[in-house]
């Protein structure tokens, strides 16, 4: 089987966010970047599928060089081979359209990725990916199994979850717990280094979204601490008008 | 020229968030000049359109097929963009959802729309098109121009209140063709809890963290959540220890809420935690420990232990009804 994984490039989730130049620019400073946790998710299952059954996994990421270590990451973790789209993801359109073309020409039999990325939180990807190529989309997924050429697969929907049989090919936005994130070993870090990484062009020029204006929410006052629960209900009741 | 609100249904009822999601579009009609049309899918629910109308919608379009009941995302998709085509739609408003976040972005190629999602406000149209939206899982907000046409906006919960002054809808019951490929992805069954109230909808939740020590001491969170008709959330560790389902994770990597009240029981407050809850208009603590970092964004807070503490408040809301 021929396993697309589209990785993000974002801010670790204990980041402190700030921005600079008038906050127009996301502050990189002292920032650690990671392989999106969701997106971590759906590496970790395209891997144990090629455990189960072969095949191979290609690593996708749209973004400038500054992300190469992150699919050398994957590459670690256990993808065969990276591909960086060297354009920096201008929006959802832009980074699901460069997909779209890539996986056209290279025909994989599943296309995974997480279902939203942890810096911008649309979700929106894998559904444009899905409609863009003719082929479902499913997210989030929460199981994923398949058999011959069938996926059986479990999403969360709000208080539960549904269940759903679909043929390959399709695209699945993945969460936990579809698998248990891989922690790179000593062998997958020395074996990564000689795996091909390679950077293409984008097609693409436009996007539909632009990016104004950053802003952080207004900083919290100080906690009330309460000694009694009446005076926490006399609170509730008074001053926030909740109860 | 109209503005099309993809609604949803749970439980034979509409969403509150759908709900919201046509008050939304009801006041940006206001601004736009343009009509407030409603794409209703399956199975009508009792007082449909009464409840669409009062929310600010001018008309419902009805397309009854028993097999939209359940959430095909395709075959919804497919439904949308007609009826989108049918109202000139020009933009497109739905609530945040599992469900509508995936129809969403498939429309998005579909109708050639720009796309934002988490919307918390109404857009500035005095330059162009700008939305304000909250990103980084709450951690920070980002001002979006969408350049196209036809747009999509995905409103966060609770940043529009539910209008209730609007006269009854017409509803205009639409057939329409779905094509057999739009049902390739197969539901075979789910599994719901049912006459729960919904986390992602709810106005009040109660979640609890490993400090409650083991599944079996649940009964408080529930009696505490019952009390204030809350739906029940819970920390990452809790959820991966198997003491509640994943769709009670409540966090970064699990379920974001934005209740008017989020209490938290004997959670101590990791960023990730907090990541999912930030969005709530006022935040309890209940923690015997006064250093859990929870305290220092919380707007009211009791140190103390919650084997004690929250039977109390139990019964003390129970007092006041």
């Amino acid at each position: 089987m021929k396993i697309l994984v589209c990785i993000t490039h974002v801010p670790d989730t204990t980041s402190k966010i700030k921005f600079t130049d008038n906050n127009t620019q996301f502050d990189k400073t002292g920032v650690q970047f990671i392989i999106g946790p969701y997106d971590d998710y759906a590496l970790a299952r395209a891997v144990e599928l090629k455990e189960q059954g072969g095949g191979s996994i290609t690593v996708l990421n749209v973004g400038e060089s500054d992300t190469e270590p992150t699919l050398r990451k994957a590459l670690a973790i256990g993808a065969d081979e990276a591909v960086r789209i060297n354009a920096f993801p201008r929006d959802a359109a832009f980074v699901a359209g460069e997909i779209a073309r890539f996986a056209k020409e290279e025909a994989f039999d599943l296309i995974l990725m997480g279902r939203e990325s942890i810096d911008y939180n649309g979700g929106m990807v894998h559904g444009m990916v899905g409609e863009l190529l003719g082929i479902p989309s499913v997210s989030p997924v929460m199981k994923l199994d398949i058999e011959g050429n069938t996926a059986t697969i479990s999403r969360e929907i709000e208080g539960g979850k549904e269940f759903i049989s679909v043929d390959l090919p399709f695209v699945a936005g993945c969460q936990e717990p579809i698998a248990e994130w891989k922690i790179p070993n000593m062998r997958g870090i020395m074996s990564a280094r000689s795996k091909p990484l390679k950077a293409v062009d984008p097609e693409t020029s436009g996007s539909q979204t632009e990016t104004k204006k950053y802003e952080l929410p207004p900083a919290k006052g100080a906690v009330k601490l309460v000694d009694t629960v009446e005076e926490l209900v006399d609170l509730l009741k008074n001053e926030a008008k909740i109860l | 020229m109209s503005i099309l609100v993809y609604i949803e249904k749970d439980q034979r009822r509409i969403k509150n968030s759908s709900l919201e999601a046509v008050s939304y579009a009801a006041a940006l009609g206001e601004i736009t000049g343009d009509k407030v049309q409603v794409v209703s899918l399956g199975e009508a629910v009792e007082g449909e359109a009464e409840l669409l109308g009062k929310a600010g919608a001018a008309g419902v379009y009805q397309v009854t097929d028993d097999r939209l009941n359940a959430g095909v995302i395709q075959a919804h998709v497919e439904v949308v963009a007609q009826v989108f085509d049918k109202v000139k739609g020009k933009t497109l408003v739905l609530a945040k959802s599992s469900l509508g976040d995936a129809v969403a972005a498939r429309l998005a190629v579909r109708l050639d729309a720009g796309m934002a999602t988490n919307v918390v406000g109404l857009p500035d149209l005095t330059e162009g098109f700008v939305v304000k939206r909250s990103i980084f899982t709450g951690k920070a907000f980002v001002e979006t121009a969408i350049h196209t046409e036809n747009k999509i906006l995905a409103i966060k919960k609770n940043i529009q209140p539910v209008k209730t002054d609007g006269s009854a809808a017409p509803v205009e019951n639409v057939a329409i063709d779905l094509p057999g490929e739009t049902f390739s992805a197969k539901i075979t069954g789910t599994e719901k809890a049912t006459g729960e109230v919904l986390l992602p909808e709810a106005d009040i939740v109660v979640s609890g963290g490993r400090g409650l020590n083991g599944p079996e001491n649940w009964g408080l969170i529930e009696d505490l959540a019952d009390a204030l008709g809350a739906a029940r959330g819970c920390s990452k560790p809790v959820s991966d220890l198997g003491w509640r389902p994943h769709h009670e994770h409540v966090g970064q990597t699990g379920v974001k809420v934005a209740p008017s009240l989020y209490l938290a029981v004997a959670i101590s407050g990791a960023i990730q935690h907090l990541a999912g809850v930030n969005a709530s208009r006022y935040m309890v603590v209940i923690n015997k420990d006064p250093e859990a970092p929870f305290f220092k964004v919380a707007d009211y807070g009791i140190v103390g232990d919650a084997f004690e503490v929250v039977p109390k408040l139990t019964e003390a809301i129970n007092a006041l009804k």
